[in-house]
């Protein structure tokens, strides 16, 4: 990215969660425009990573950087205004409201009715299955369905930059080639991704850079392809 | 053009109209007797009560048990206002309700963070510190009450503090506020990755619940004219509680109805106070086993529902014509 600053830095960041130490200092960038993954085992602190840039919780030391400003302190709700939106792990629909009010829901903080019903038209174009199920419960809906639901809520706050939090979680294979599509679009239509993935082999196969956390630490970096082939990487994560 | 603009608006001022007409004719005229009065006084103030507690159970999701502690301090807060200081009704409810709300501010802070069962405990050990500490002060009676309390409470006091109750809590519902609320209860941490202030929020819905709990305490002080700590107990609350959970946690329609229903249900209980409680008890297990959701689960009646209703009536009607 050669002297342009990153749209996302993160600086030696740690957070604890009582006793329990879960990031031990990370530091990571985020290019605009690109996608980056975050893959690592169960407990590596790759989830903590987004959560702490979200706002959910809070970290202990360090620093984040959103276009070149510190919002390290900046609390969760106040996230999103500056253009970070998260679709979180387990997809956190609101269940009982309809698919359109979910939607309506990513678009709280915006007061602009036009592009508010242009966005609105954009997701539900993208998502076809969305549209015919405008008016049913969220709760009602499969799992693929709901995450395309959390990624189109996501995208009615027209964010700069997607976090997404294992979007392949629980999904059949066919799905999560059709998310991993998705998110592949959405980057191309000019959003920044930073992905967390368990499934590191679609993770990387879409990703421009990767990091791999372990135990609250960056192990390895580097262009995702160049890490697919990493011996260790693929005995890790791709198996074998 | 104006008038099919506003034919929602005016329909159910005119409905509004027509019943409160009704009732007062039936009050003045002598046909509703002396104890039915009383009897649709208080289902004026549990609309209120169960109303306001229902957009803090049902639309927020915060399970508080404070209401009888609310009720007391509004009701208290009037009776000094107008018995002991010798002032004007009006601002007897303008106090009541602000005493309310501030309580509402003092207990919502802190014990918001807490969640499910805790808030539940927190806000009944509330109503029960405010009942106690009542009973102890001698400016308002101690424990045989404040007594003195003017009695001008009357139909339409009754009848228009239940429709701006009702009508406040609808638009807050109706508008962006009510869908953070909504969103907080679903799920809070996506409502805040939406950029909703969760806590403002929990505490905004608990403020005007409790100011509300306190317009109806002020309405009940200014009938009975005397009040007592004791009758603001948790049994209260749970009367509340039982109108709430019965008409549909979430469902304005469902709180109204309830309040009605069972306002009618405790009437004729009178005569064996000792099973009412029993029968409440009954009821709310028969209602969580078959009917878990509430009457009208999250669903309200409105105009529209009147209007298809219609439809469909008028569609049998043809259907008969034509065989």
């Amino acid at each position: 990215m050669g002297g342009v600053a990153p749209l996302l830095q993160l600086d030696d960041l740690h957070v604890h969660y009582g006793a329990i130490w879960a990031l031990k200092g990370i530091n990571l960038t985020v290019g605009e425009g690109e996608i980056v993954s975050l893959i690592g085992a169960n407990g590596a602190g790759k989830s903590t990573t987004l959560r702490a840039i979200s706002g959910v919780v809070t970290a202990s030391s360090g620093r984040i950087c959103f276009h070149e400003e510190d919002i390290t302190k900046v609390p969760a709700h106040d996230i999103v205004k500056k253009g970070i939106a998260q679709v979180p792990e387990g997809r956190r629909v609101f269940a009982n409201l309809s698919v359109l009010e979910n939607l309506e829901m990513g678009a709280y903080i915006r007061r602009d009715t036009k592009g508010i019903k242009q966005d609105l038209e954009d997701v539900l174009d993208r998502f076809p299955r969305l549209r015919e199920r405008i008016g049913q419960v969220a709760g009602t809906l499969s799992g693929g369905e709901q995450q395309m639901l959390a990624i189109g809520r996501a995208l009615m706050t027209r964010p700069k930059l997607m976090l997404l939090d294992e979007p392949s979680m629980g999904l059949a294979p066919l799905l999560v080639k059709e998310i991993f599509s998705i998110i592949e679009e959405i980057n191309r239509e000019g959003t920044t991704i930073l992905l967390v993935e368990q499934n590191a082999r679609m993770a990387l196969q879409i990703a421009d850079r990767a990091y791999v956390l372990e135990t609250g630490r960056i192990v390895l970096d580097g262009p995702a392809k160049e890490l697919a082939r990493q011996e260790e990487v693929k005995k890790a994560y791709l198996g074998g | 053009m104006i008038l099919k603009k506003y034919s929602t608006s005016i329909t159910i001022c005119l409905a509004l109209a027509l019943f409160f007409t009704i009732v007062q004719l039936g009050i003045s005229g002598g046909l509703i007797s002396g104890y039915w009065v009383t009897n649709l006084y208080l289902m004026g103030i549990n609309i209120i009560l169960a109303a306001s507690l229902n957009l803090i159970n049902g639309f927020t999701g915060e399970f508080s048990l404070g209401h009888a502690g609310f009720m007391a301090v509004g009701a208290f807060t009037g009776g000094i206002v107008t018995a002991n200081l010798g002032l004007p009704f009006p601002l007897a409810v303008a106090a009541g309700m602000l005493a309310a709300a501030i309580a509402g501010v003092i207990v919502g802070l802190p014990t918001l963070r807490l969640r499910g069962d805790y808030l539940a405990i927190a806000t009944l050990g509330f109503g029960e510190i405010v009942r106690v500490v009542l009973m102890n002060i001698d400016y308002v009676g101690g424990a045989s009450g404040l007594m003195g309390i003017p009695e001008v409470v009357s139909w339409p006091v009754i009848f228009i503090s239940v429709v701006l109750s009702l009508l406040l809590i609808r638009n807050f519902i109706c508008s962006s506020h009510g869908r953070a609320c909504l969103a907080v209860r679903e799920n809070d941490v996506a409502a805040q990755m939406m950029g909703v202030n969760i806590t403002y929020y929990k505490v905004l819905a608990f403020v005007i619940g409790a100011a509300l709990a306190g317009l109806a305490g002020v309405l009940y002080a200014h009938y009975y004219s005397i009040i007592q700590p004791k009758e603001f107990s948790f049994m209260l609350t749970f009367d509340v509680l039982v109108m709430v959970m019965v008409g549909g946690l979430g469902s304005l329609t469902g709180s109204v109805v309830g309040a009605v229903l069972l306002t009618i249900a405790s009437a004729f209980l009178q005569a064996i106070p000792e099973l009412r409680m029993v029968l409440y008890a009954v009821l709310l297990i028969a209602a969580a086993v078959f009917r878990p959701q509430g009457l009208f689960g999250e669903k309200e009646v409105t105009l529209q529902t009147f209007k298809r209703w219609g439809g469909v009536f008028s569609g049998l009607a043809g259907h008969k014509q034509a065989d």
